[in-house]
């Protein structure tokens, strides 16, 4: 073998070809059975550091010496040019604390694990009005289209109080946002489309109040108007094609592995499967970007200060010595009796997944309500997978019933 | 078992309350973590390392092992 010199350096993101549709792109985890820490390079030119071990991403994630602020003039960007899109004023995802913890804390009663729970009704009853919709008077369907994606869709739009009306339009601007075949000047255009979509909203919302997530920042006097704007386009994005792309692979996955859909039905097991679904899928694939903001020793190297860290969940949480073990089937296959509560699908740290409550209750009724009520669920056509997407998903899956 | 929380490292990510029911709550004012009950039983010793150790804040500490008082 050649020395580090000359061996290629990983240019990010890498091609989603080849190897399993459900999984990462191959680049990942070959880079992850070389070491925990690996160079790559990122679409501007500047180096940045793969860090693909479970322990390390934990550090990465957890540690106040990388930084999640995107001003910093050395923050990983996955999109050539991006630099130029940031504003001084980014939503709290991309902010250090204090001002983070801030701001996240204007959110954190909404989620609520109890919250969360009293919603089970109400998010059982978008399921289930979602199923009669999709089944009546046909036998096939897109199960994207027609499920996966109101699903989440409408318990967002409920919660943050946007008519659901308008989701055509910021869906397919949120599409164009998280696209890496879009150029700048379209993500500038998307960015600014939904921005403007939440200004008005909470300009409203402020004149003529209701009982909903955007009243309710739009009222603060402690937040202005323009932050308030950022945290409802933050949830906005956040809160529905994560979870549309989770259930729409869920069900592919199950649909290839149909001897362990029984694993759904029992209330008992029913988390702990969700907890795996999350975990194999993993479909943030791009990794999570920090800055390092001093010199840190991680995974046998020096991570030096101003150096740009991408924490891949991903492969992290393929990791054997956590998920792996007697009886349990590769940590690169689906297993619905795998203890995989130490999944990274949401994060760590500070920023770990602000939804995640929502997320999980959401995954848990859909997927066990579709398997119920549609016993005799399968594929019925060509799929197709959402590859240029920095959310990994489905574009279409064809099913009959 | 000695369980403590230090609120000011807690960032409401509920994973406690979704790994560790029993012991650990959120607080409906602030959304803060709050411990439930101040003696940990033998049986939930596994789901309160868990959650000690899944915790994102690092916010929950355990300490000894024996079936012992809570602190914080
Ligand atoms: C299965 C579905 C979901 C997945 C896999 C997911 C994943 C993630 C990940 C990995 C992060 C951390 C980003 C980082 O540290 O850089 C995150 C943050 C976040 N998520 Fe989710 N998410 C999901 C659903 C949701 C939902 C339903 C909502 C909201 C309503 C939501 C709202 C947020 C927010 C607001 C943040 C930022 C938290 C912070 O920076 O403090 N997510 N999510
Ligand atoms: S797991 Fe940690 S950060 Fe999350 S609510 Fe509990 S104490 Fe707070």
């Amino acid at each position: 073998m050649t020395t580090a010199p000359t061996t290629p350096v990983l240019a990010l993101p890498a091609p989603h070809s080849g190897g399993c549709p459900f999984g990462p792109p191959p680049a990942y985890p070959e880079a992850a059975a070389t070491g925990p820490m690996t160079r790559a390079k990122l679409p501007d030119g500047d180096l940045c550091w793969l860090v693909t071990g479970f322990a390390e991403v934990r550090t990465v994630l957890s540690d106040r010496r990388f930084s999640a602020d995107i001003r910093h003039p050395a923050f990983p960007l996955l999109v050539a040019g991006a630099r130029e899109l940031i504003t001084d004023n980014p939503d709290f995802l991309r902010l250090d604390d204090p001002e983070h913890a801030r701001q996240r804390r204007m959110l954190t009663g909404e989620f609520l694990v109890k919250r969360v729970e009293e919603l089970r009704p109400e998010i059982q009853r978008i399921v289930d009005e979602a199923l009669d919709r999709m089944t009546a008077g046909r036998t096939t369907a897109d199960l994207v289209t027609d499920f996966a994606l109101p699903v989440p869709s409408l318990v967002i739009c409920l919660l943050l109080g946007v008519p659901y009306e308008d989701h055509d339009r910021f869906q397919s601007l949120s599409r164009t946002m998280l696209s890496r075949e879009s150029t700048v000047e379209q993500l500038r255009e998307a960015q600014e489309g939904v921005l403007e979509y939440l200004r008005d909203l909470t300009t409203r919302k402020r004149a003529q109040p209701e009982d909903d997530v955007l009243s309710r920042l739009a009222a603060r006097d402690d937040l202005s108007a323009e932050d308030a704007a950022a945290m409802g386009v933050l949830l906005l994005v956040a809160g529905h094609e994560t979870t549309a792309n989770m259930i729409a692979l869920s069900t592919a996955l199950l649909l290839d592995h149909p001897e362990q859909i029984p694993g759904l039905a029992d209330p008992a097991t029913l988390p702990g499967a969700v907890e795996e679904l999350l975990r194999l899928l993993t479909i943030v694939h791009t990794g999570l970007p920090r800055v390092a903001l001093e010199d840190v020793e991680l995974g046998g190297v020096t991570v030096r200060a101003g150096e740009g860290v991408m924490a891949m969940l991903s492969t992290a949480n393929r990791d054997e010595a956590v998920f792996g073990g007697a009886g349990r089937r590769a940590t690169d296959e689906l297993d619905l009796h795998r203890d995989a509560r130490r999944q990274l699908a949401f994060g760590f740290g500070v920023h770990q997944c602000l939804g995640q409550p929502l997320a999980r209750a959401e995954l848990q009724i859909a997927l066990e309500t579709l398997f119920r009520r549609l016993p005799e669920l399968r594929p019925a056509g060509e799929r197709a997978f959402r590859t240029e997407s920095f959310i990994y998903g489905m574009r279409s899956l064809p099913v009959t019933w | 078992m000695q369980v403590s929380v230090d609120r000011d490292r807690c960032c409401s990510s509920g994973m406690c309350v979704t790994n560790a029911p029993e012991v650990f709550d959120q607080d409906d004012r602030d959304s803060l973590v709050m411990l439930r009950q101040t003696v940990v039983p033998p049986e939930q010793f596994d789901d309160v390392r868990l959650a000690a150790e899944l915790c994102p804040g690092r916010a929950i500490t355990v300490t000894g092992d024996g079936p012992a008082r809570t602190g914080a």
